[in-house]
């Protein structure tokens, strides 16, 4: 069945972006991602124009963390002062990663970023997700015991201005929630994705929040911004495409209620495991795009 | 460009006004494509009668060329090298006056039908497009980058050149198919008949077709453009919205 994309300026088939949609909700409702990162690379390998798959699965995450974020937010998992300051921080983020994307966008050089954030982002955590998840499955032997962990990293114990977060069990300034949230806002924009797989780690690993509140409020934050994303791509680039948007969320939104209750089942591990082979082939299948010689040379940019 | 085209017309303006010579009388079979929902392209028929003084068809051949061109804009030709083991954008070159669309089917082989002068007057074939290119380039990286634009449209099929799309019957009928792909930009297009005869142009007729949005795609593509803040906040809102129901529907479920 194909559907006409209005603002892309081509048919899809409508099938496959509505299954695109479940099997990213899918995963999403399975291990807590938004998915973007999934959603972006395949609506530009199926031949959407970078921009429009950009925007429109930015507008695809706000639909897919609501029901997430909800669930927290009943058991109580959502830290709104600290959610605020994350927030904040992205929607500057966003402000900006939004003049960055039309500058590389006029020099011709967006694809090219995107790809590189890409292949560097997901390559990274790709690796350290399939090492941790190989480690808890007995796979690979962890190593004895190096370093005992500081629970705060001392960058961001010599911050000015501290606060109190009282659900994150935290006193620190709020500068280094809010640089987190700009970093964030910023590939939100420039990549499509949500952030969850930087933020998550980051609230953990630099900031020691308790864990019982990174994901609710990293959902909050990923809710909130990308919000603001899509309204800074509808204003800037004009590349929110909402037919495309909404058939992406059909198949998502479902595939997320269906993935939480599989997540029940299934040994989380497992899951991580999963995710950190299908992060890594993403990587691996746009780090070729950038060495292969590309079957188009040209590119065609309206002035 | 607009002085060719001037002369073009004073070639051609004798030859139609003559009543020794044939006419045309063309016609497309859609004067109005719209693109709707499920629009995956069209097929456009373009026919007509060639008409001779005094009825008799002659015994010598004619030809048929049929042009259909669409919106000509300036556009960014940008080209990739490999730099550090990674393909980007590198050098680019503008062109002031490319066609969004081009295509040409004719009964013969372009080349075999004019000579250049009279194919680069009426833009006949896609070897003899008029693109406009930017002045700073040298001769040799201007053709480079015209191949690179003409062989990435014709991989969208956005430029084709059809050397025996046009079928004549008994010297009389004509008729050519051209496939609109689902890409193409809306607004005017032309499509413009040639009667050949001994590589000398003798008839020439032009008619428009318009290529627009309608209904929904349309309205969604203009409140896109027009009213981009609130067509952002009801993109988030639906969004919200489906996120929303779908936890409420298998809650209850």
């Amino acid at each position: 069945m194909d559907i006409y994309l209005p603002v892309a300026g081509l048919s899809v088939n409508a099938l496959m972006i509505t299954a695109l949609g479940g099997v990213v909700g899918l995963l999403s409702g399975m291990v807590g991602v938004g998915g973007g990162f999934l959603t972006t690379p395949i609506l530009i390998f199926y031949g959407i124009p970078p921009a429009v798959a950009v925007a429109s699965s930015t507008t695809q995450i706000t639909g897919t963390s609501v029901s997430g974020m909800l669930a927290h937010r009943r058991r109580r998992g959502v830290d709104y002062r600290m959610g605020a300051v994350l927030v904040a921080g992205g929607t500057f983020g966003s402000l900006a990663g939004g003049g960055l994307f039309r500058l590389l966008q006029n020099s011709g050089q967006i694809d090219t970023v995107i790809a590189l954030l890409y292949v560097v982002l997901l390559g990274s955590i790709g690796t350290l997700m399939a090492k941790e998840a190989a480690t808890a499955l007995d796979i690979i032997k962890p190593k004895p015991n190096a370093k005992p962990r500081r629970r705060h990293n001392p960058l961001i114990a010599v911050l000015p201005l501290r606060w109190r977060f009282y659900q994150s069990g935290l006193y620190i300034s709020p500068l280094a929630p809010f640089a987190l949230g700009f970093l964030s806002g910023m590939l939100t924009v420039l990549l499509g994705v949500g952030g969850g797989f930087i933020i998550v780690p980051a609230m953990i690993y630099l900031l020691g929040m308790s864990t019982t509140v990174v994901v609710g409020t990293s959902l909050m934050q990923i809710l909130f911004v990308t919000a603001a994303t899509t309204l800074v791509h509808a204003t800037t680039t004009k590349s929110v495409d909402i037919v495309l948007a909404v058939l992406l969320l059909l198949g998502s939104v479902v595939g997320a209620q269906f993935g939480a209750r599989f997540a029940q089942k299934v040994k989380p591990e497992l899951l991580r495991m999963v995710l950190a082979i299908i992060v890594l082939a993403v990587a691996f299948r746009m780090a070729l795009g950038l060495g292969w010689r590309p079957p188009e040379i040209y590119m065609i940019d309206s002035l | 460009m607009r002085l060719l085209r001037a002369l073009a017309f004073l070639l051609i303006a004798p030859l139609v006004l003559g009543a020794s010579e044939p006419k045309l009388v063309p016609d497309v079979s859609q004067r109005e494509i719209e693109i709707r929902y499920s629009f995956t392209g069209a097929e456009l028929l373009l026919f007509g009668a060639i008409l001779y003084p005094g009825g008799r068809v002659p015994t010598d051949r004619v030809d048929v060329a049929v042009v259909v061109k669409g919106p000509v804009q300036p556009i960014l030709v940008r080209e990739k090298q490999k730099v550090a083991g990674i393909w980007m954008n590198v050098e680019s070159e503008r062109f002031r006056s490319a066609p969004s669309f081009y295509a040409v089917a004719s009964s013969r082989p372009v080349s075999e039908l004019v000579d250049e002068r009279f194919a680069a007057i009426y833009e006949l074939g896609l070897q003899n497009l008029q693109l406009s290119p930017g002045a700073g380039a040298t001769p040799e990286e201007r053709r480079r980058f015209e191949a690179g634009l003409i062989e990435l449209q014709q991989r969208h099929q956005l430029y084709k050149e059809d050397p025996n799309g046009v079928e004549i019957t008994d010297g009389v009928l004509y008729r050519a198919r051209i496939n609109i792909p689902a890409r193409v930009q809306v607004g005017n297009y032309t499509a413009e008949t040639f009667l050949i005869r001994d590589g000398r142009v003798i008839a020439a007729a032009v008619r428009e077709i318009r290529i627009e949005k309608l209904g929904f795609e349309r309205f969604v593509a203009e409140a896109a453009d027009r009213w981009s803040l609130l067509y952002g906040v009801v993109a988030v809102a639906i969004s919200l919205f489906l996120g929303w129901a779908a936890s409420a529907i298998f809650r209850r479920g």
